[in-house]
């Protein structure tokens, strides 16, 4: 399984969860429901102390985690538990720190044997990014690249690198659910395809099943975080169920669309 | 290996959205850093407006109580606002006014980067935004009143441990938010590449004039310079021009809070390690899977879990030292100059002189120690009042 898979037959729904938030337990039983509801990559949130990248929303689910006593080996053990039992492509979304404080090596040595594919790293950019993403390209694990609405002459220099996915942020700020997404996201994806074959998703602010197809119209692949943390805060060890209904209405509303 | 680099400390690890802003920073410092006009009119506001260059004093009280190397008061605190912060202010907002920004926004430990940004601009009819730990506005009440008085915006930040390490997780998600019409006016020599190179540059005019004033007094270099470090600007300040000068020694003071061997330490150097946080490679206090410390410290200046990448490199390198101070010792040395010079010094700038006092009875009487009082202690006195058992109102 690869990351491109994701994108091959239809259009690519992309979760975040942040692991731990509100147990190690609940996550699982939320990576199952899922990939049952129709989700084809997922996004793996080790916490950080200081998610500097992150709104509120995740900012909770971080310390809910943490302050539950999730640290990065069990997250590690969790996955290797639970990867058999999934099919879909898996991501680790995290920061510097816990990576470097880890090990680069020892990280992506361990992520390579549990069954992951790649790895986000929202505060290491093009310019620092071999530090990373040679030890993880060594492990066959896909370092992503991020692109933003301020990345203007930087769009092709990181799109021509870009490996797994282009995660292309729609708007300015941290992540977080927002009405209406003003930024000419559509301009940049179509400035991302222009110079790479590399699947390009859209994420930050998506919170609807509406919005999600209508960025799904010309984004390869859609990434929503913060509405599904929310149900999580909200319903805590209840939560794969809600979560399970709020994936299969995404599902069904990017199916809607055609590809 | 990518820019600014101190040995392999610094770069630049920030979310893409930034990343045009901080080049265009990194373009528009080297261009303006160059440009006469632009350096004499910063001068003519450092000198007219800030009051430098401040006076380098001639401790004989104290001196002579110690028994021991001659010591020399580096006087900030006599700076405009109170402190050395308006140096680097003074310098980035006038740049910032050059790029056509129109907005700045800055993070806070105890106030005094807030009140000199706040300042700042107020002079040059900015708009200004701050960003300060909760538990700091309860710390410094009167820095927040000042700041507010100046007509800017004070966020009180509840995250996390709502102090500096807050304030600058705050600053730099504001930013992302809001990128063309503002500048984030970082206020120590951290953070992604350039501000721990502007920052330094713009606070170097401290050693430049000790320099100076101690050719003046003196015919020789000093023997000893020591400074306060949290993210550790006005020890970079202090120690800069005198880093070729192998002679000097350069000491910088961290916080211990209530002892290195405790979990209320903000001392980076001794308990930290290696790590990437806040845009930059140095040293961090943190736990085995890089989470990032709870610090602590009596001075909400110096309660902060990292320090900047060129300090890291110094201490790399041995060519400068780092002593940790306690809570007790800086409040004993707080009340000691206050009694011995006359001079109040804040609470932060009483770890370095908490150092000196211990350093200068150990030293030959023909030997120099110069101390860098970063800044006046008038913000401290209920916080210092409250942790001798007194109750006194601002």
């Amino acid at each position: 399984m690869r990351i491109a898979d994701a994108f091959n037959k239809r259009k690519a729904f992309i979760a975040f969860i942040t692991c731990g938030d509100p147990t190690l337990e609940e996550t699982e039983k939320i990576l199952l429901e899922m990939e049952k509801g129709g989700v084809d990559l997922i996004e793996l949130g080790i916490p950080f102390s200081d998610p500097t990248a992150e709104g509120p929303v995740i900012q909770g689910a971080n310390i809910r985690a943490l302050s539950g006593g999730v640290t990065t080996d069990k997250i590690f053990e969790m996955v290797r538990r639970v990867r058999p039992n999934l099919s879909v492509p898996l991501v680790f979304m995290t920061y510097a720190n816990v990576v470097f404080s880890y090990g680069v090596e020892r990280f992506a040595r361990t992520c390579a044997e549990i069954g992951m594919n790649g790895i986000i790293l929202p505060d290491v950019p093009f310019e620092e990014k071999h530090e990373f993403s040679d030890v993880f390209e060594k492990y066959g694990l896909d370092f992503i690249s991020l692109i933003a609405p301020t990345s203007e002459g930087r769009i092709s220099l990181i799109a021509q690198e870009a490996k797994g996915f282009v995660y292309c942020v729609s708007s300015l700020g941290v992540t977080g659910t927002r009405d209406s997404i003003s930024t000419n996201v559509s301009q940049i994806v179509d400035r991302v395809k222009a110079v790479t074959d590399t699947p390009a998703a859209v994420g930050f602010g998506i919170s609807s099943p509406k919005q999600a197809a209508e960025i799904a119209k010309y984004a390869d692949g859609i990434i929503i975080g913060s509405a599904i943390v929310r149900l999580i805060g909200q319903y805590g060890t209840e939560a794969h169920e809600k979560v399970f209904e709020f994936t299969k209405d995404v599902r069904n509303a990017l199916d809607s669309i055609e590809k | 290996m990518s820019k600014g680099r101190f040995g392999i400390h610094g770069g630049q690890y920030i979310p893409e959205t930034l990343m045009n802003a901080v080049n265009e920073l990194d373009e528009a410092y080297n261009y303006y850093k160059e440009d006469p006009e632009f350096n004499t009119e910063l001068t003519e506001l450092l000198n007219e407006y800030a009051g430098r260059p401040s006076r380098l004093y001639y401790a004989k009280k104290m001196t002579e109580d110690l028994g021991g190397a001659k010591i020399y008061l580096k006087r900030e605190d006599l700076n405009h606002t109170g402190a050395h912060k308006i140096n680097n202010v003074l310098g980035q907002v006038l740049l910032a006014k050059k790029m056509g920004k129109t907005r700045v926004i800055a993070e806070t430990g105890a106030g005094q980067h807030g009140v000199a940004t706040a300042t700042a601009a107020a002079l040059f009819g900015m708009e200004c935004e701050i960003f300060m730990g909760k538990e700091d506005t309860i710390r410094q009440a009167l820095n927040v009143y000042k700041m507010r008085l100046l007509g800017a915006k004070v966020n009180a930040v509840e995250s996390g441990t709502a102090t500096l390490k807050d304030a600058v997780n705050e600053a730099m998600r504001e930013w992302t938010t809001r990128i063309a019409d503002t500048h984030y006016v970082l206020g120590s020599v951290m953070g992604p590449h350039p501000f721990p190179t502007i920052v330094r540059d713009f606070q170097a005019v401290i050693s430049k004039e000790i320099k100076q004033q101690i050719m003046e007094k003196e015919g020789r270099l000093p023997d000893a310079v020591v400074a306060c470090v949290g993210g550790g600007s006005n020890a970079i300040g202090a120690f800069y021009h005198f880093i070729e000068d192998k002679k000097v020694r350069l000491i910088g003071c961290e916080a211990a809070g209530r002892g290195v061997d405790t979990f209320e330490t903000a001392a980076t150097i001794a308990t930290g390690k290696l790590g990437i946080f806040h845009g930059m490679k140095s040293y961090f206090c943190q736990d085995e899977y890089g989470q990032i410390a709870p610090v602590y410290s009596i001075s909400a200046g110096l309660d902060y879990p990292g320090i900047g990448p060129e300090h890291a490199f110094l201490h790399d390198t041995g060519r400068a030292e780092y002593v940790s101070i306690t809570d007790d010792e800086a409040v004993e040395a707080f009340e000691y100059l206050s009694k011995t010079e006359g001079i109040i010094p804040a609470i932060e700038s009483s770890h370095a002189l908490a150092y000196v006092k211990k350093l200068a009875p150990t030293m030959d009487k023909d030997k120099i120690i110069v101390v860098n009082i970063s800044g006046r202690g008038d913000k401290d006195c209920a916080a210092i009042a409250r942790y001798r058992g007194e109750n006194i109102s601002e």
